[in-house]
């Protein structure tokens, strides 16, 4: 069977703007969330966010900058650091993918561009690049003309496992020989206030800690109340194997599993059947046991029900080898990135597997007794030996994302 | 400020142009501006000159002929007379 590896890293989030300062940042337990550095006039209420910190947008126009919506923009700067750091080039152009993911695409482009004609009597025109600009496969198709790949081009949205998904699917495209080489990820930028009040009203996210609102979101802890909104891309770079090693790739990790399944239960209401099918399917696909996993980054939105579901898939399908595994949420620190949260996480366990070293769950200080694993406490933990890692995306809709990557020697 | 002057001033700043190069028989074409940035760039207009550009599509070559249009647009919804003092 053709076999896929990740030769490249790209990351902008909350937590840093290049895949190291923000693995350095999770381990050493920083918080990207803050209060959100817009003010909105209709409701100044401080919004609790997990922002992008402030970036280079050299070589780009005006005009181009006016015609690209944040979440597109993100999204290419990541893929170039991808592509820079795999110094990658693609033997055959026509054999390049981009398997991409988003959630709410243009969101803030949508958001202006309609408020700016629906609140306005003397505007007869909205902007005439919202079309393009808003559509869910912009980024993606951003990234294949930046790199002039002509192969599969592919956009998912399915909420909070989209790059998820978008990675699992490139490993098949891979394994099935529709593609030798893929960047794959994912983005969104939805820290608007229409979105924003969205979400607020449908009461998923943190409630504020007054004194410290950095340490707002806490999954696993007995205090949980919710996830932090927040923005971001990931995008990794996957090679058929032989076309990284004829080329001398540096590899990070082998792709080595993914499991996907729907649990067809509730819109949002999270089932622990349905994400042990998806744990138990990708260690199928990897051809590898629960106690092969040495690190687990957990969906972990900080949810009440979330939390304890996912803890209850972990159980039901690791069994005994549950309570020796390693699980850890990052998005105490770097906020639930929506459409780029799979690729992000994913990326942070091949990291956790390099480096030999775990970023904790920040912020668990009082524990859930019903959530009774091992989440890697406020201290990141030394790791050495870990061989395959998982990384678990669980969508609002019941779509459910596992991915497995394991220790290449090179 | 003469419309032109404006035009050529904003194309400019939007697109990155060497100011020598935007002349008013400039083609967009050999200025590397597509038909979408040339759409994108009447809106930005329309919003500095407070006029609606027609919905169907007018056809604009030049550096020239945009700053014609604006005039033109300027003239029918503002009169001339408002349309010196805002361009002024």
């Amino acid at each position: 069977m053709r076999r896929a590896v990740v030769t490249g890293l790209g990351v902008m989030s909350p937590v840093g703007n290049d895949a190291t300062t923000f693995f350095d940042n999770l381990v050493a337990g920083r918080s990207g969330i803050g209060r959100h550095s817009r003010k909105f006039a209709e409701d100044p209420a401080p919004w609790l966010t997990a922002e992008v910190p402030a970036f280079s947008t050299e070589g780009f126009t005006k005009m181009r900058l006016g015609t690209l919506d944040r979440t597109t923009l993100l999204a290419l700067l990541t893929a170039r650091q991808a592509v820079a750091d795999a110094k990658f080039v693609a033997a055959d152009k026509d054999r390049a993918g981009v398997y991409w993911g988003t959630g709410l695409g243009g969101a803030t482009t949508m958001e202006d561009s309609y408020r700016h004609y629906l609140g306005n009597a003397t505007t007869a025109r909205v902007k005439p690049t919202t079309v393009v600009m808003t559509m869910n496969n912009a980024a993606t198709s951003e990234i294949s003309l930046d790199f002039g790949f002509t192969g599969q081009t592919y956009t998912y949205s399915i909420a909070c496992s989209s790059s998820a998904v978008a990675i699992g699917e490139a490993l098949r495209a891979i394994r099935g020989g529709y593609c030798d080489c893929v960047i794959a990820g994912g983005a969104d930028s939805l820290l608007t206030l229409g979105s924003l009040k969205a979400w607020q009203a449908l009461q998923t996210l943190a409630r504020e800690d007054k004194d410290h609102p950095d340490t707002s979101c806490r999954p696993f802890a007995a205090d949980r109340s919710g996830f932090v909104l927040g923005e971001g891309a990931g995008a990794i770079v996957i090679e058929e194997l032989d076309h990284a090693r004829s080329r001398g790739a540096t590899i990070y990790a082998e792709l080595a599993g993914f499991g996907s399944t729907s649990d067809a239960s509730h819109i949002t209401k999270p089932s622990a059947p349905g994400q042990a099918r998806a744990i138990a399917m990708a260690l199928h696909d990897a051809g590898l046991a629960p106690l092969d996993i040495g690190y687990i980054n957990a969906h972990g939105t900080a949810t009440a029900v979330g939390d304890l579901v996912e803890t209850e898939a972990i159980k039901s399908a690791f069994g005994e080898t549950a309570k020796r595994v390693p699980i850890s949420s990052t998005k105490a620190l770097h906020g639930h990135l929506m459409g780029a949260t799979g690729v992000v996480e994913f990326i942070v366990a091949i990291m956790a597997m390099q480096r030999g070293m775990i970023p904790p769950t920040a912020h668990l200080n009082t524990p859930d007794r019903a959530c009774d694993l091992d989440y890697v406490p406020k201290v990141a933990r030394a790791a050495h030996n870990i061989n395959a890692v998982m990384s678990n995306s669980f969508a609002f809709g019941g779509n459910n994302a596992v991915l497995i990557a394991t220790r290449m020697d090179q | 400020m003469s419309t032109l002057e404006t035009v050529r001033e904003m194309l400019v700043d939007q697109f990155q142009l060497d100011p020598a190069i935007v002349t008013p028989e400039a083609g967009l074409e050999e200025l590397k501006i597509d038909s979408l940035s040339a759409i994108e760039f009447m809106f930005l207009l329309e919003e500095k000159f407070n006029v609606n550009a027609p919905m169907e599509r007018v056809d604009l070559k030049t550096v020239g002929d945009i700053a014609k249009e604006i005039d033109r647009l300027i003239a029918e919804q503002h009169g001339d007379k408002k349309s010196m003092e805002q361009s002024a």
